[in-house]
């Protein structure tokens, strides 16, 4: 391993949880077959699906029948977003959404109507007021996230009443298994291997009711809202990680949310250096900050050659590139930027040795 | 554009660069004068901004330089 033990960015891949391992071994042999047919080995596949649909919905507390596997985060953002905008298009094409989106959305509303954007707080923070009086009548759909992927604000989903019947779609891929879903939308996405599971697993849910119409073409699978072949063994492999992370998320929560405090705390201290993101009402186990005069991918390779492996909203290396389009929104620093993200096996002794090397790190680049 | 007592030329400089020529030569300029940053660096934007707030000088806005790079000016408060 590159990072023994160093490995700092599960908000980007979270490693693969044993019980996610153990599922997908034994599954590879026994959910090979189509679960279409009608043979025996076909059943079996079948069986594993339905289960793996099981207890996702239990895990999420919602209905089996609203859960779709799809083949990434990004398939299921894009088709529940676009897939609730399809259903309401005699009203208008505008996705309302807010600037701290992920990039998946930004993209899926600029694709598939027309983008209304909204603010944020500088803690990247969506008001919910902003929404709610740009939720006009030719709104085909709203999306916020649950939880904003680079600085760990919750957004304050369940605080949301849009009117018109304007559909909510949820991107909840930063937040599930780590945090309980919050009420109140119509459509939902999540990424297994942002839990544990492994990748190329989405998570769509659609609630029962909600008008929700494929905004590609059908497929005749399992599941009327997704499309391809199932992979049965990564989706029974994701479930049984979720099942194992929320069984384990209060302790996991309180652990890990102590040691970004921790990391919180060695940030600011270092001269010049802003950390950004709500401190308190937050995901547990990432922090970003941004130090001034410092090139944000020099310090990403400087910490990586110290045995720490982070993210960057930075865009140092070429003058085409754009920086984080969230640290922009929030009118955060944008170089010298570095995300740390625990895994759920980062140790205390990790963390005191990342906070360690910091400050030398930092002052050798500036000087 | 706005009249400025020194313009810095961070044309061709990456981030964060140009915000380190500004904190350099903020100095060069008295309390309440004026200085501009000439960027391309599409950070500069956002950062020139992020740095003013930090260090509590005025972010006064952006205009273009004679050749049309963006150009950010800032009035030296302290």
């Amino acid at each position: 391993m590159t990072h023994p033990g160093g490995y700092l960015d599960s908000a980007s891949s979270e490693p693969l949880h044993p019980a996610a391992r153990e599922s997908l071994l034994a599954a590879l042999d026994r959910g090979y077959a189509d679960p279409r047919r009608l043979h025996k080995a076909a059943r079996d596949a079948r069986l594993l699906l339905d289960n793996a649909r099981a207890v996702v919905a239990q895990c999420l507390g919602v209905r089996a029948d609203e859960v779709t596997f799809t083949s990434s985060g990004t398939d299921a953002v894009h088709r529940g977003l676009l897939g609730l905008a399809r259903a309401r298009r005699s009203r208008g094409d505008v996705v309302l959404h807010s600037e701290v989106e992920h990039s998946a959305v930004r993209h899926a509303a600029t694709w598939g109507g027309s983008p209304r954007l909204v603010g944020a707080t500088g803690h990247a923070r969506v008001r919910v007021g902003d929404l709610v009086e740009s939720a006009t009548a030719d709104v085909a759909v709203c999306a916020l996230q649950s939880a904003n992927h680079e600085v760990g604000t919750v957004q304050p989903v369940g605080d949301l009443r849009l009117p018109h019947d304007v559909p909510l779609f949820v991107d909840a891929c930063a937040s599930m298994g780590r945090l309980p879903l919050p009420g109140g939308w119509d459509a939902l996405a999540g990424s297994a291997h942002k839990w544990g599971g492994p990748a190329g697993v989405g998570v769509l849910v659609v609630r029962r009711g909600a008008r929700w119409e494929s905004p590609f073409p059908e497929d005749d699978r399992v599941d009327h809202r997704g499309s391809g072949f199932e992979n049965v063994p990564a989706a029974l492999a994701a479930a049984a990680s979720l099942q194992a992370v929320v069984a384990e998320r209060e302790e996991t929560h309180a652990r890990q949310h102590a040691l970004i405090d921790q990391v919180r705390a060695a940030a600011a201290a270092l001269p010049d250096t802003e950390v950004v993101g709500d401190p308190v009402d937050r995901l547990p186990h990432l922090v970003t900050f941004s130090c001034l005069y410092v090139n944000g991918e020099a310090l990403v390779t400087e910490l990586d050659r110290h045995g720490f492996g982070v993210a960057s909203g930075s865009a140092c290396t070429a003058s085409s590139l754009e920086p984080s389009h969230v640290l922009a929104a929030m009118g955060a620093l944008t170089h010298g930027n570095v995300r740390v993200s625990l895994t759920r096996e980062t140790t205390q002794e990790q963390v005191d040795a990342f906070c360690a090397v910091l400050p030398a790190v930092v002052a050798g680049l500036r000087s | 554009m706005r009249e400025v007592s020194v313009e810095l030329d961070c044309r061709g400089m990456v981030c964060p660069r140009p915000v380190i020529e500004l904190a350099r030569h903020l100095g060069d300029v008295v309390v309440g004068d004026l200085v501009a940053v000439v960027a391309e660096d599409p950070a500069a934007r956002y950062d020139v901004p992020a740095w003013c707030r930090m260090r509590e000088q005025e972010y006064v806005g952006a205009d273009t330089a004679a050749d049309g790079v963006a150009r950010y000016v800032v009035r030296r408060l302290s």
